[in-house]
């Protein structure tokens, strides 16, 4: 029986930054040198990697440092590759017009991290939806209540392991 | 709707129609539906994409006032609800309680295909396959949305179903 | 006006009132919990959730090409927009060309779908602040607009016409002199109800100096969009990174002022025009040529990740795609530009009076289904 061709590798995308995503990508790792970011170009932004407990510290050093001015937060989201969630951060400058991708990946089982409301009032709502859909936890964050479901939902259904429901009646 | 009529080359038939020729009689019932069918009013609740299309149908190139239906923002005096939208787990008691909430004789539309079985979200976590889970249904309006006209027609098929439930002495209770 | 101040004379009691899910005037299934103290809100609790449907959830077990019909029920009144940025989105991952008649088209159909949105914000904030004609204007102008959609896409709202690789199929033969005299009309329709509301006494008198925000914390909150626009920031996707063919085009982004509720009605009455603008010049630019690069129905695109904005008519909508070479996406996000704007909705309305409520809810133009998605 002949099988289907599968194609052994996957292709990556290929990263087309425009003049701003390069000038950032040399920019950040001196910037944000003291936090060991990973930086890596993802398609059309300039990603940086670093570590859950030192999110709060990149993020002020991202609004205030000059060179980089992040005063908008664009999105705040979560991603669950099955050995760990990663949070996502994407930040704009209003001023400079560029923008950049933060992430941080914590452990399915504890998930936590610091809030980033004290710099975004705009996070708020981000991370009660993350903490709804994920289970993501973020110490100072004014108000956990659920957000996009009801009370009393189990599980967190943007987990991977929340399995898609097939049709049924209820 | 039977006309008793004692003029004419008719013989009277009862002895109202001899007593009084020229009076029409007609069950209580009939009458009773023909003005409830006349001025259904609906509650205003759009709950998604399908109010959209519910209000184009209100509005003047459609226009549903022509039939009577003038849309009431309280359940409280309101007839029909004509739930326009998905219905989402979360919004189930509300939904309940607004039925409740409104006096009889009331009837149920259920607009768009999420209402009627769920629709494009049948595979949700968080979706009520259709709102006759929650309260009965009378008339269902399918279309993703609906256009004005498929509106239009179902409130006629409304309008049918209460004169035919009135006729054949099925009073909604 | 006699301002009766009883502070200090009168012992009051804050009451609770639930401006529940159904309501005629939240546009949507919105609920907020008021803590009064006779008509000014002291405090206020918003609850969302009402309709939130899974969408991004939905989006991991559905191919690319059945995600469009998804997206366009996310902002159901700013449909092509939502495809147009999710098609973007995917394209950009994969590399995909889109012939530039495909891409007139789609600037075409977009800026219409902008018209026909403000159109009916204009319509419902007047309802809001109590007028009841304008919305029967804006609707007339509405029904144009649907019935011109019917002719290109077939259907009046879910168009699903927007794919990935370009537009579904061509335009009519007459789509030139339709879309010019549905201008004409448009234009006519719309001074008609900017005259009949805009500039009306009672009007300004309900939406001058309510629900001001400034620009700061505008920002900080992350407004877009017009709501951002009114308060003097002068963002738009449009021209900070232009995409689609939007670099070719001579438009105006209006600004307000002073950020309360009257500028951002009036920023979006302006945008109207702009957007008609965009499309005449868009109409005599428009390329012959294929409307679509054929691609394959079940799409693998390579392995990563992107992040897409464009402008809806509500603000600024970014999808996250994240691709892990399958058929299907791994992770899709969607950032609503309703969403954010609603989150000012605390600091919009504490101090205010409960009517100003309604006004400063309506002028921020939100949509449930993308809040919620």
């Amino acid at each position: 029986m002949a099988e289907r061709h599968r194609r052994e590798e996957v292709p990556q995308a290929s990263s087309a930054l425009d003049d701003k995503g390069r000038a950032l990508e040399l920019l950040l790792p001196g910037v944000l040198a003291e936090f060991e970011p990973e930086i890596v170009s993802t398609v059309n932004l300039v990603a940086a990697t670093v570590k859950p407990h030192d999110i709060s510290a990149v993020c002020r050093v991202a609004k205030e440092d000059p060179k980089l001015s992040f005063d908008y937060l664009m999105c705040l989201c979560v991603v669950d590759y099955v050995e760990h969630l990663q949070v996502v951060y994407h930040l704009y400058s209003t001023t400079l017009n560029h923008m950049m991708v933060l992430k941080a990946n914590v452990s399915p089982d504890e998930p936590s991290l610091p809030s980033v409301t004290p710099l975004w009032v705009g996070a708020d709502w981000y991370e009660r939806e993350s903490h709804d859909l994920f289970g993501v936890s973020f110490e100072g964050h004014p108000n956990m209540a659920p957000l996009l479901l009801y009370e009393g939902f189990e599980g967190y259904p943007g987990r991977r392991d929340f399995e898609m429901p097939e049709y049924r009646e209820w | 709707m039977e006309l008793n009529m004692g003029t004419g080359n008719m013989e009277p038939r009862s002895m109202l129609n001899q007593a009084a020729p020229g009076v029409i009689t007609a069950r209580s019932e009939q009458l009773i539906a023909m003005a409830r069918k006349s001025s259904l009013w609906p509650m205003t609740f759009g709950l998604a994409c399908c109010a959209i299309e519910m209000i184009s149908t209100y509005m003047a190139h459609h226009d549903l006032d022509r039939f009577g239906i003038v849309t009431w923002p309280s359940p409280r005096q309101s007839d029909v609800m004509i739930v326009a939208g998905t219905v989402v787990k979360k919004m189930a008691e509300p939904i309940k309680i607004l039925y409740e909430q409104m006096p009889e004789p009331k009837w149920v539309i259920a607009m768009g295909s999420c209402a009627t079985n769920g629709g494009p979200y049948y595979r949700s976590y968080s979706v009520v396959m259709g709102v006759d889970h929650i309260i009965p249904v009378d008339v269902y309006v399918p279309g993703c949305p609906p256009r004005p006209e498929a509106l239009i027609d179902g409130f006629l098929k409304l309008q049918e179903k209460i004169m035919q439930d009135a006729r054949e002495r099925g009073r909604k209770t | 006006m006699v301002d009766i101040n009883t502070e200090g004379q009168l012992d009051t009691v804050q009451m609770m009132v639930n401006m529940g899910p159904q309501h005629p005037s939240t546009h949507g299934v919105f609920r907020m919990v008021l803590w009064v103290d006779g008509e000014r809100i002291v405090d206020l609790e918003p609850h969302i959730g009402y309709l939130h449907r899974g969408s991004e959830k939905l989006c991991e077990g559905e191919l690319y090409a059945q995600i469009v019909t998804l997206f366009d029920r996310l902002d159901y009144i700013s449909n092509l927009n939502n495809e147009m940025v999710f098609c973007r989105a995917v394209e950009k991952l994969m590399g995909l060309e889109v012939p530039e008649r495909a891409e007139y088209i789609r600037v075409i159909l977009c800026e219409l779908n902008r018209v026909a949105s403000h159109l009916l914000f204009s319509g419902t904030f007047g309802i809001d602040a109590g007028a009841m004609t304008p919305i029967m204007y804006a609707f007339r102008d509405r029904e144009k607009i649907q019935t011109m959609f019917e002719a290109v896409t077939g259907a009046r709202m879910m168009h699903n016409y927007i794919r990935i690789g370009g537009v579904k199929g061509d335009v009519p033969d007459d789509f030139s002199q339709r879309m010019g005299a549905l201008l004409k009309e448009l234009r006519q329709g719309i001074d008609e109800t900017d005259r009949l509301l805009s500039f009306s006494e009672i009007f300004l008198a309900r939406t001058k100096g309510v629900g001001v925000i400034n620009a700061e914390t505008a920002i900080a909150y992350g407004m877009s969009g017009p709501s951002l626009r009114a308060c003097g920031v002068p963002m738009d996707v449009r021209k900070d990174e232009p995409y689609s063919v939007y670099d070719r085009f001579d438009f105006g982004i209006p600004i307000g002022e002073k950020g309360d509720s009257w500028d951002r009605y009036y920023v979006r009455v302006m945008e109207m025009r702009q957007s008609m603008l965009i499309i005449e010049q868009a109409l005599e630019q428009m390329p012959d040529g294929p409307t679509i690069t054929p691609s394959r129905l079940v799409l693998r695109p390579p392995q990563g990740e992107v992040y897409v904005r464009g402008e809806n008519p509500r603000g600024e909508i970014g999808v996250y795609l994240v691709s892990n070479g399958a058929d299907k996406p791994y992770r899709v996000k969607v950032r609503p530009p309703s969403f954010c704007n609603l989150m000012a909705i605390k600091e919009l309305l504490k101090g205010t009076y409960i009517a100003d409520a309604v006004v400063i809810l309506g002028s921020l133009d939100i949509v449930l289904g993308e809040v919620d998605r």
